[in-house]
């Protein structure tokens, strides 16, 4: 018996799916791939798609951050520290009408009173804002030198299009270069839950017995924590010093030690259903090995379901690694994420004053909500006969 | 009824077992022992510490003994009320605990009474009039809710309140109150206070308890004893909520049990940014100072407190739906 003829009815494992076939037994449509009609489906939803554009475009630019950044997320400027943001303007302050933006100037003054410099935009200095301007020089992608930018202005202008943090940062190089981190996280640890949560289901749902007894009771065991309680415990555990290379991977494992327990446990109950299937048994009849029932029959047939779950697991995690950096507990300066920078507005003084220190949250939120609608747009569209 | 009691009451003592372990692990994961964090501390304070100190340090602990005997005499230690002592404070952990766990249920507790409170007529009302504009409204808000980190809703809500009613939220206490002792205008005081944290940690909550009562009621509203109950001509209002509603509000008591980590998760960070004197910033405190005994003994009573109110939930459910006696 080909192995064709075993897997294609299981890749349809939808009851309906044999009266569809049944009705459209003239046309080509009967004849496109279980993928294809996912992927169709998934276009129809609207929110899905701008949500997966919103996604690669925020990946585009953590990428490309050396050249979508004006400044060195990392250098520091006295002369601007905690810069409201620098808007691009069209009309300058006598009302005339500029086709290429500009933005402002700054003059300092010290305010006596609260002890503390005040920025403010002086309308007498113009600097226009141009394209792919020469600045630091960096290697894009690690591969080709360069050393234009995507935006900036002609010194001694500025543009800080965000503001600039309590050191005189540019505050949107700081997000970019911290969305590299705050964004991969997330991945990392999601593709470590996959591994985790379907190995650790399927030998739960397809041995049963004592070992399913035994993993389930850990499962419940690790699930009976508060989970940031747990991340931030095991986080303190890792020793100071290490490389923040190491401290970055070490977290990802962290957050997925406890994100595969859900995982899991939807694998399992997937696998008991496709225990008691006829593909499974003729399989076991046909005298195929445990683990090819396994890597042939079963993971594939719960693919769909493991993406859907994977997907909507990772902005959880993307809010545990900001939790936790916030808390000073994640990823530790002079290393950026979201997380990091936020801890510059935890009290409401800094946040009524400097209110733009809050953005790297904006960021937090369109990503998160973007993986949302995309894994609602995912787990809508693996099931293409649902009507 | 009694013997569903005595099962779980025994499944939630071998649980029970399981975390003391995990606790234990916590507290001897960093590197370096003890004793030589005691003494770095203290080198930091700038006392010296003695040699008889360190060995009933040692004694007390059984440092010297192996590990499982180590386990051994903490754990018998609890029963005295003893889970070993805080270098940072330089104090009993079981005096540092008490006060501030209270607060922690006390939050989670209210957090928990704002969800249902808010979440069911929610969802009931989203579920009725699917795809109208209140349900679109309260999916896109619901979605947001989700989306917002708890410390920065906390912010912005604070900031809010500071701006529409002028005065300053955060702590539990207002100042002539903090060290007063219990009285009714000190309660009245902290219940001014205490609806900043709940909203904020119930906020996130919501959103998700909301979407799981629509789907339900969605699933229930298509039997077809509904559709008998309103062939039987009772009027719109009875059938939801006296046919409907009851059947779909079961399996969100099991969800009771779950949703507690959530919410103390949330309580731990939003008590950082509202200064709150609860568990979270001592034991994200202890947690940096690595004070492991502290934050071990932290960590396995917000746990307990889990299994404990799993334990609750799972007589609730025993109580109101039969058949989950007889598993």
């Amino acid at each position: 018996m080909s192995d064709q003829s075993l897997t294609l009815p299981s890749a349809v494992s939808e009851p309906q799916a044999a009266d569809v076939e049944v009705n459209l037994s003239a046309g080509e449509i009967g004849q496109l791939s279980l993928w294809y009609l996912i992927w169709r489906r998934f276009l129809r939803n609207r929110l899905a798609v701008a949500a997966t554009f919103v996604l690669l475009l925020l990946y585009l630019m953590v990428a490309l951050a050396e050249f979508i950044t004006p400044y060195d997320h990392l250098l520091s400027n006295e002369d601007f520290v905690a810069r409201a943001p620098q808007l691009p303007r069209f009309r300058d302050a006598a009302g005339q009408f500029h086709l290429r933006p500009f933005v402002y100037g700054t003059t300092t003054e010290l305010d006596t009173y609260n002890l503390d410099w005040v920025h403010k935009d002086d309308t007498s200095q113009m600097y226009p804002l141009k394209l792919f301007v020469k600045g630091v020089p960096y290697k894009l992608l690690g591969l080709f030198p360069s050393e234009r930018h995507l935006y900036g202005v002609d010194e001694p202008g500025t543009v800080f299009l965000l503001g600039t943090d309590r050191l005189g940062r540019d505050l949107f190089s700081r997000i970019v270069f911290g969305g590299r981190i705050s964004m991969t996280v997330g991945l990392i640890g999601v593709s470590l839950t996959i591994l985790f949560g379907s190995v650790m289901g399927t030998i739960s749902g397809y041995f049963g017995g004592p070992v399913d007894t035994v993993i389930q009771r850990f499962i419940e065991l690790l699930m009976s924590f508060p989970a940031i309680a747990l991340w931030a415990a095991l986080a303190a555990a890792m020793p100071a010093d290490i490389t923040i290379v190491t401290r970055f991977f070490l977290i990802s494992i962290i957050l997925s030690l406890i994100g595969w327990t859900s995982l899991a446990r939807q694998v399992r109950a997937k696998v008991l259903a496709f225990r008691e299937m006829e593909f499974s048994s003729a399989a076991t009849a046909a005298g195929a090995s445990h683990f090819r029932i396994i890597m042939v029959h079963m993971l594939p047939n719960a693919l769909s379901h493991i993406i859907v779950i994977a997907t909507l697991a990772i902005p959880g995690m993307i809010l545990a690694e900001t939790a936790l950096s916030f808390l000073g507990l994640g990823i530790l300066p002079p290393a950026v994420s979201w997380g990091t920078l936020l801890q510059d507005a935890q009290t409401v003084g800094v946040v009524i004053k400097k209110p733009w220190l809050m953005l790297p949250g904006a960021f937090v939120i369109v990503s998160v909500l973007s993986f949302n609608f995309l894994g609602d747009g995912i787990r809508d569209a693996v099931d293409p006969f649902a009507l | 009824m009694l013997a569903f009691i005595a099962r779980r009451l025994v499944y939630m003592i071998s649980t029970l077992v399981l975390i003391s372990f995990v606790g234990f692990l916590i507290i001897n994961l960093p590197p370096g022992s003890y004793i030589d964090v005691f003494q770095a501390q203290r080198q930091l304070q700038g006392t010296h510490t003695a040699e008889a100190e360190l060995e009933a340090l040692k004694r007390r602990y059984g440092l010297d003994k192996p590990v499982p005997v180590q386990y051994w005499i903490w754990v018998r230690g609890f029963v005295r009320g003893d889970f070993g002592r805080s270098f940072e404070f330089n104090r009993e952990v079981s005096e540092l605990i008490w006060e501030r766990l209270g607060f922690t249920v006390a939050i989670a507790t209210g957090s928990l009474l704002f969800i249902w409170l808010v979440a069911i007529p929610i969802g009931i009302y989203t579920a009725t009039h699917q795809y109208k504009l209140g349900d679109n409204v309260a999916t896109i808000v619901g979605m947001a809710g989700l989306s917002i980190p708890d410390f920065m809703l906390a912010l912005v809500l604070m900031v809010v309140i500071q701006r529409l009613f002028g005065f300053t939220v955060g702590g539990l206490f207002s100042r002539e109150y903090v060290d007063a002792p219990w009285s009714l205008a000190k309660v009245i005081d902290l219940v001014k206070h205490l609806w900043v944290p709940i909203v904020v940690v119930g906020t996130s909550g919501t959103a998700g308890l909301m979407r799981i009562m629509r789907g339900n009621l969605l699933d229930i509203l298509n039997m077809q004893y509904v559709q008998a109950a309103r062939a039987r001509g009772l009027r719109e209002a009875t059938v939801v909520v006296k046919h409907a509603v009851r059947n779909a509000i079961h399996p969100l008591i099991m969800l009771l049990g779950m949703s507690l980590p959530t919410i103390i998760s949330g309580s731990l960070i939003v008590s950082i940014v509202l200064g709150l004197p609860t568990t979270g910033p001592l034991y994200f405190n202890a947690l940096r100072q690595q004070d492991m005994y502290l934050a071990g003994t932290f960590l396995m009573f917000l746990a307990f407190m889990l299994v404990l109110g799993n334990f609750l939930a799972d007589i609730l459910l025993g109580l109101i739906d039969p058949r989950i006696r007889y598993e």
